[in-house]
């Protein structure tokens, strides 16, 4: 066997003292250390293995003089993970640098102390001969107590090991191993090994993260606030002026910020999914997208998704858009013709598209292979390679032909998308995965790319020669963008062709990069109409669910369609989905997550704080806004919520969504502190002066909470009318400021307050997971076994309360109740008691069905709800 | 790393049918022990999973390898894991670790070549957290790796409290059609 190692390592002594006990020939090679970075030494094992931990390579080597004791273990897990990390760097100040270093000795020598305890009294580590406990410890205490002349006095302290370590030096092996590893220099030739070695890592302090830190991730932690900070603070909220908005950024906070803004969206329409979905459901493709686009504008309606316009490609503006740049590209000699072999049927007249032709494997002549993958062998083919082709629709073999196809010249046009790339990524914001998938594609080289298909259900192709043939979705569908702005306002050129002017964002997942980065862009640069280039193009990286990945096909997770029958309103998917936007990195929708973040961030911190404002107003003023005197000491509460209000607008700016979202709770949270610790329900009800110092802490919260409504709009727009609407705060109140301002002034009246949110259950959430875990085959068969509704758990309508009944059936609670307390004072018949307490109950639940309650609940237990609105 | 070091030891005993042991932590890198009864204590990861390996009653030991080699190699892997893993906690560290990792699996179904032992198990508890916080470029970046723990994390009964990662079998990183 092998040993690799540099001369006088210390480490290598482990291996060379084992082999020396088992009497194993042991070759050493020495390795010059400046050219090898790694771990040494190296064992090479019989079989051509390497061994690189020493101590591993000292157990191998001892063979069977190696005792199985689980104790030897622990003291070699000890040495290299607990004693080398503090160890090694003494070492090397002490012997390789010859420096006396006392913070590295306080940090070692607790574990000496260990060592010299376990060691007191007796020969050997473990049992009663040399195990690879004391070999592996004596080699890493080599470079301190080998040269007995310099032993310091710290160290002759640790007499047990002193006494160890000598004992053990008598012993052949070991004198040998010293002679072989140090060339008998001794100590001294360890110097240069010990200066190479790279220092092992320190162990990682493990402290457990506070309950505020793991909820919020980065948080209000710095809440220190200079004076020059409160004072602007005072003065902006008092002037209710401050400095016009100057950013743009995603739709609705655009618009919240006041400019002017389109926000469109659409379907994509064209191409073979399309005609295969349609040949499936017996539609006709129009048909298919008639009722596609139909669900798809239903849901976005639902999750309040406020799209200025949502239109589709499928319009004859897009034939009219697409052309015209067809013609420009044309013209300019960006397009190539190319001939391509392609399966037709003779009997369908058309084309065959690779999922229309079936055959066998040409590799493994499996018989039903489709015409881009063989089912058997997994391989991919050309569906020309098929031996026995055959179409899919009519069975009647297909014949090669060639079909002449229009390449949009990507090469030819790389230069003009470099030059407007390299103008775009130093200014503007960029997700990161964009931009690496970008450049990735323009570093490899771009090649022709076919834009047309033999198709009929798209976009035609004018030029003559090629009008059977229809456009390829990728050259067409980012033209939707156009067509549907010009569907939507024939001023679509002001905004398309305008990029001094307007600014694109393009939003995506990952996979949709390149047509937006690169493809797109050429065909509009090509085509030379000073269109409008996207500037930030923002693309998300992948969401999965619970476990695994969402499968449509499965029907594994929840989709925009289920979404609506689970009872959750949207803005709590807003929220969630926000949340765990996959921003930088794939992130997991998970049910139990989604009540958690419910539970604690809306219902505990936003929701509590709003309603908790709005309840004092209501309840200490009768619902008018008291008069705000502001103190310095509200001054450090202005300005810790303008520091947050000035994160959440840069993070909308830069489109990091997520982020924008925590400060948000950060201010709710903030304003959560400021009232448990200003208590203003005691001071109402003190002197004049107090009682006017709770008005001003009440109209400070109720300010923050009019402040939450806005920023939280484009995150839940229907919370944020919600509390606008509790507040009676004018729409004017919807434009967002740089600093904190008093939108709310004293004398202003609110509306009723009440609870912004539910909370979830985890039993709820537990039926959703099973819902939604399954098949879609055995989803549908439950619900047509139980075609019960799933349990609602948004705000039930109040019902209409009958005071008069309320009032009478309190006054009868009481007297049962008086009755039954009566009767257990006089320790009546317990049957007597037992039918009273029936009697009792029954009144209660009427009561609370006349109050409009769960009747369950009252009777359930007792204080179970806590009642919002007090601490 | 070491938070979460208690449930690991516990989903390493449920793995290979050991007694419910009292399992602590032990200072402030909280290294794990393993209370095995009689006031007798094991200390360190490495240590407390040959024990539960070799003291198994559904047949763990076959995971402390067969011969000496397979022993010494799985024996420093376990070190590697409480030296080198759960201490990369920088980003170049872990960087480094896991470029050393992924050459090292290049030709390798498991740690020890093709069965699976104690080192794919221990190695793969360790790398979870650092798995987690990889990006699909970077799981890509470092492909064996992805499929090492791809691989094991699907092996029956290893992944108990520990969610799935996912992998793609694709590569993301170039181009793909609609």
């Amino acid at each position: 066997m092998k040993l690799f190692t540099d001369p006088g390592n210390p480490h290598a002594l482990k291996a060379v003292i084992a082999s020396n006990i088992a009497g194993t020939v042991l070759q050493i090679q020495e390795v010059d250390r400046t050219r090898w970075t790694g771990n040494l030494p190296i064992l090479e094992l019989p079989s051509g293995r390497a061994i690189f931990s020493a101590n591993a390579a000292c157990r191998y080597l001892l063979g069977n003089k190696n005792t199985d004791d689980i104790t030897v273990d622990e003291w070699l897990e000890w040495e290299s993970s607990q004693l080398q990390p503090f160890l090694a760097p003494y070492i090397v100040a002490c012997v390789g640098q010859g420096k006396k270093d006392n913070a590295l000795f306080a940090a070692m020598f607790p574990l000496l102390e260990h060592l010299d305890k376990a060691l007191k009294d007796r020969q050997y580590i473990v049992g009663t001969s040399v195990t690879a406990a004391d070999i592996v410890l004596w080699s890493a205490l080599f470079p301190l107590y080998g040269d007995s002349t310099k032993i310091t006095d710290e160290l002759t302290r640790y007499s047990g090991i002193v006494d160890w370590f000598q004992n053990l030096s008598t012993q052949e092996a070991f004198k040998s191993a010293i002679a072989t590893v140090t060339k008998s220099k001794g100590v001294s030739a360890c110097k240069a090994s010990l200066l190479a070695q790279p220092l092992p890592l320190k162990p990682v302090i493990q402290s457990s993260p506070t309950k505020a830190q793991s909820e919020a991730g980065s948080t209000s932690s710095e809440l220190s606030v200079s004076a020059e900070e409160v004072t602007a603070a005072i003065s902006a909220f008092k002037d209710g002026k401050s400095p016009k908005p100057r950013t743009r950024t995603h739709p609705m906070f655009c618009r919240l910020r006041n400019w002017n803004t389109l926000y469109i969206c659409g379907t994509d329409e064209y191409g073979t999914a399309t005609e295969t979905k349609a040949l499936e459901e017996g539609l006709s493709p129009q048909q298919i997208c008639d009722k596609y686009n139909r669900i798809h504008t239903e849901i976005y309606k639902w999750f309040e998704i406020d799209f200025d316009y949502f239109g589709r490609t499928t319009t004859p503006q897009q034939t009219v858009i697409s052309q015209d740049i067809f013609w420009r590209l044309y013209k300019r000699n960006f397009l190539l013709t190319e001939t391509v072999e392609q399966l037709k049927c003779q009997q369908c007249d058309k084309f065959l598209a690779d999922r229309f032709v079936e055959g066998t494997c040409p590799l493994c002549n499996y018989d039903d292979a489709r015409g881009d993958q063989c089912d058997k062998c997994g391989k991919l083919i050309n569906a020309t390679e098929l031996k026995k082709p055959r179409c899919k629709l009519c069975n009647k073999t297909p014949v090669v032909q060639t079909s002449e196809h229009l390449f949009l010249d990507l090469p030819k046009l790389e230069p003009a998308l470099s030059a407007f790339l390299n103008t775009i990524y130093p200014t503007d914001d960029w997700s990161n995965n964009a931009k690496v998938i970008t450049r990735s594609w323009v570093r490899d080289g771009l090649k022709p790319r076919c834009i047309t298909r033999d198709l009929k259900w798209g976009t035609p192709v004018p030029l003559e020669g090629f009008t059977e043939k229809v456009f390829y979705v990728w050259f067409d569908a980012p033209i939707g963008y156009l067509s549907i702005t010009a569907n939507y306002t024939d001023q679509w050129e002001k905004w398309w062709k305008n990029p001094e002017q307007v600014t694109l964002y393009n939003f995506m997942a990952k996979d949709n990069v390149p047509f937006h980065s690169v493809v797109f862009p050429c065909s509009l640069l090509g085509a030379e109409d000073n269109y409008t280039l996207v500037n930030h193009l923002q693309a998300t990286e992948y969401l999965n669910y619970e476990d695994g990945k969402f499968s449509k096909s499965r029907g594994v997770g929840v989709f925009g369609n289920n979404a609506k029958d689970t009872g959750i309103p949207a803005d709590i998917y807003r929220f969630y989905l926000l949340f765990v936007r996959p921003e930088s990195q794939d992130s997991t929708f998970s049910w139990e997550d989604l009540m958690t973040k419910n539970n604690s961030e809306l219902l505990n911190n936003l929701g509590n704080f709003v309603n908790r404002a709005l309840m004092f107003v209501s309840n200490f003023f009768q619902g008018v806004m008291p008069a705000v005197e502001v103190t310095e000491e509200d001054g450090q509460l202005l300005a810790q919520i303008n520091r947050e209000l000035q994160a959440f607008l840069q993070c909308l700016e830069k489109v990091r969504l997520r982020e924008g979202l925590v400060r948000i709770l950060n201010i709710s949270r903030l304003g959560n502190q400021y009232i448990q610790a200003q208590k203003p329900w005691v001071l109402v009800k003190g002197s004049p002066a107090e009682k006017a110092r709770a008005g001003t802490v009440i109209g400070l919260a109720a300010n923050v909470s009019c402040l939450l409504s806005v920023l939280v709009q484009p995150y839940m727009p229907a919370t944020s009318s919600t509390i606008q609407q509790q507040l009676q705060a004018p729409p004017e109140v919807n434009i967002l400021t740089d600093t904190f301002v008093c939108q709310l002034p004293a004398g202003h009246k609110i509306g009723k307050p009440s609870p912004l949110f539910q909370k979830l259950e985890a039993s709820t959430m537990a039926e959703l997971k099973k819902k939604f875990a399954g098949t879609q085959m055995e989803r549908k068969e439950q619900e047509q076994k139980s075609k019960t509704p799933a349990q609602p758990v948004q705000n039930t309508p109040p019902v209409k309360v009958d005071q008069a009944e309320v009032d009478r059936l309190t006054a009868e609670v009481q007297k049962q109740g008086e009755a039954v307390r009566q009767l257990k004072t006089d320790k009546a018949e317990k049957k007597l008691v037992d039918a009273e307490v029936q009697k009792l109950l029954a009144l209660k639940a009427q009561l609370a069905a006349a109050k409009g309650e769960n009747p369950a609940e009252i009777i359930g237990g007792k204080g179970k709800k806590n009642k919002k609105g007090k601490k | 790393m070491a938070v979460g070091v208690e449930e690991e030891v516990k989903s390493l005993a449920n793995f290979l049918g050991s007694p419910a042991y009292k399992v602590t932590t032990q200072g402030e890198i909280k290294v794990p022990q393993l209370h095995t009864g009689n006031g007798k204590t094991l200390t360190g990861l490495a240590t407390i999973s040959k024990f539960l390996a070799r003291s198994s009653p559904s047949g763990g030991a076959k995971l402390l390898g067969t011969t000496p080699e397979d022993q010494a190699e799985i024996a420093q892997w376990l070190e590697y894991r409480v030296t080198i893993v759960d201490r990369s906690v920088e980003k170049k560290d872990a960087q480094a670790m896991l470029k050393e990792l992924n050459s090292y699996l290049l030709d390798k179904v498991y740690f020890l070549g093709f069965h699976f032992s104690l080192a794919d198990l221990i190695m793969y508890h360790g790398l979870h957290p650092v798995m987690c916080r990889l990006s699909f470029f970077e799981k890509q970046q470092y492909q064996n790796v992805s499929r090492w723990f791809d691989q094991v994390q699907h092996y029956p009964g290893v992944q108990q409290h520990l969610p799935q990662l996912v992998f793609l079998r694709n590569t993301l990183y170039t181009s793909s059609d609609h």
